[in-house]
């Protein structure tokens, strides 16, 4: 089984992002496209409000640790204590994906220019440039993990276990694409998918903050032959990749070995209670099904989302363990049999959404 | 408003009381949606009510000063004028006259 991908996961259909519709159908469409559980609207705008303090303090401490990490990494250079100084480094400084993810929604900041200045930062830090992610992540909110439409689907079936779980626990399959994406683009011209969504209007920023990417990275390697050492790159580059593995494996929860194909997110998505220290370095992405169903809530106040809706959805998972217990056996099922999905049964729901084929029941 | 704009017929929205400072709410009128703001002076706006990039009830949304954010992608336009200030969103929205008369809101719809 297996090399085969069992949907087409490539993008197709509209360009224009949102499944093409008449005018006449336009209005179902948007009353019937995602459920969403409902909270009173009063209660929404209160959830709904930014605020510059609890951004700050989360990113001030942030930038603290990381600061504290990479002095005391710098020193250790050279003896054996490298070793845990760089991993907690990289550990930090990677918590940057998602805190680029939440700046991507503008929702980390009441004041815009506080939330786009860390947003470019962090894009940068993660290679993950920021203006085509804007495009890409609209699409996963749109579509999410919906075959042809989402370019953001982690794990197509049947999954590469070894490239998902071996190889991009330090990004070392997923790298070379994000690098690839930020040359491709430099050139003037975009990737086959960035030019599925991003409008041409839109592109010459793709482009020029590509070349920038480039610059940095260029800059880095004479750094690093100028002092005739890897140490510039162990603080700025590859700290995203050597630091990645906690990462890889929160990220493959959110949605890896649930439904595909049904626009509920209740059945795609996972919430997952998780400690202090993993919810300050993911950022409280662990509300995940909770940011999908109400993407304009701050990632402080997702933890009260979850406690409103919490009576509608499936239950939350108990630990990242637990969640990680369920998905890699299904990963590995999947290989054999594509067609198999944990199926989440919201409470008092007779019968589930079904998508295509069959699946199992989550406990 | 300009009346200069005005090309449909009014019609009554709500109260002026039903709609707080620095909010918005979602009218439907012959098979169309428009949203309704009050500004956090105490104006009042109306636009079409589905974002222009994709299909979402604006009236879902935060309204945060004179900008008003879409609730599935965070795009941000300026509802007095209909312009699009940022990215997901690139198109302007369309925007509708509104006019009180004795504590009741109306809109020109077309």
């Amino acid at each position: 089984m297996g090399k085969v991908a069992w949907q087409a996961y490539s993008l197709q259909g509209s360009a224009a992002g949102a499944s093409a519709l008449t005018d006449a159908a336009i209005e179902d469409q948007v009353e019937t496209e995602w459920f969403s559980c409902p909270v009173d609207r009063k209660e929404l705008k209160r959830l709904f409000k930014r605020s510059d303090a609890p951004g700050l303090r989360n990113f001030g401490l942030w930038f603290v640790l990381l600061l504290g990490s990479g002095v005391t990494a710098y020193f250790a250079w050279g003896t054996i204590w490298l070793i845990p100084a760089f991993a907690l480094y990289g550990v930090l400084y990677s918590s940057a994906d998602q805190r680029h993810h939440e700046l991507s929604h503008g929702t980390a900041f009441k004041s815009r220019w506080i939330n786009e200045a860390l947003y470019h930062l962090c894009s940068l830090m993660m290679l993950r440039e920021g203006f085509f992610y804007r495009w890409s992540h609209s699409r996963h909110h749109t579509h999410t993990i919906i075959v042809g439409r989402d370019p953001e689907i982690q794990a197509p079936r049947p999954p590469d276990i070894w490239g998902l779980l071996v190889l991009d626990l330090f990004q070392i399959k997923s790298g070379p694409i994000l690098l690839g994406r930020i040359f491709h683009n430099a050139t003037g011209t975009l990737t086959t998918a960035g030019r599925h969504f991003v409008p041409e209007t839109q592109r010459a920023n793709i482009v020029w903050a590509s070349r920038l990417y480039v610059g940095v990275l260029v800059g880095v390697a004479l750094a690093c032959f100028s002092v005739g050492s890897v140490l510039p790159a162990m603080f700025i580059i590859l700290p995203r990749f050597y630091g990645y593995p906690l990462y890889q494996l929160l990220n493959l929860t959110q949605h890896t070995g649930l439904a595909e194909d049904v626009r509920d997110h209740r059945l795609s998505t996972r919430t997952i209670y998780m400690n202090p220290v993993l919810r300050f370095l993911y950022i409280d992405m662990n509300y995940h099904l909770e940011h999908h169903m109400f993407p304009m809530v701050p990632f402080y106040r997702l933890s009260e989302v979850h406690d409103l809706i919490k009576d509608q959805c499936p239950p939350a998972y108990p630990s990242l363990w637990a969640a990680l217990r369920e998905m890699v056996p299904t990963m590995l099922h999947q290989r054999r049999n594509p067609s198999w999905y944990i199926v989440r049964r919201p409470p008092g729901a007779d019968a589930p959404q079904e998508p295509i084929g069959a699946g199992v029941f989550a406990q | 408003m300009s009346e200069s704009r005005e090309t449909g017929r009014w019609v009554k929205v709500c109260r002026v009381d039903d709609l707080g400072k620095e909010d918005v709410m979602r009218f439907d009128c012959a098979g169309k949606t428009y949203a309704i703001y009050r500004s956090p002076d105490g104006d009042y706006f109306a636009t079409d009510g589905i974002c222009t990039h994709e299909h979402a009830h604006l009236a879902d949304g935060l309204v945060t000063g004179n900008i008003i954010e879409c609730p599935m992608h965070n795009g941000r336009f300026d509802y007095r004028t209909g312009e699009a200030k940022s990215p997901p969103v690139c198109i302007d929205l369309r925007t509708h006259p509104v006019k009180i008369d004795v504590g009741t809101v109306f809109v020109s719809v077309e």
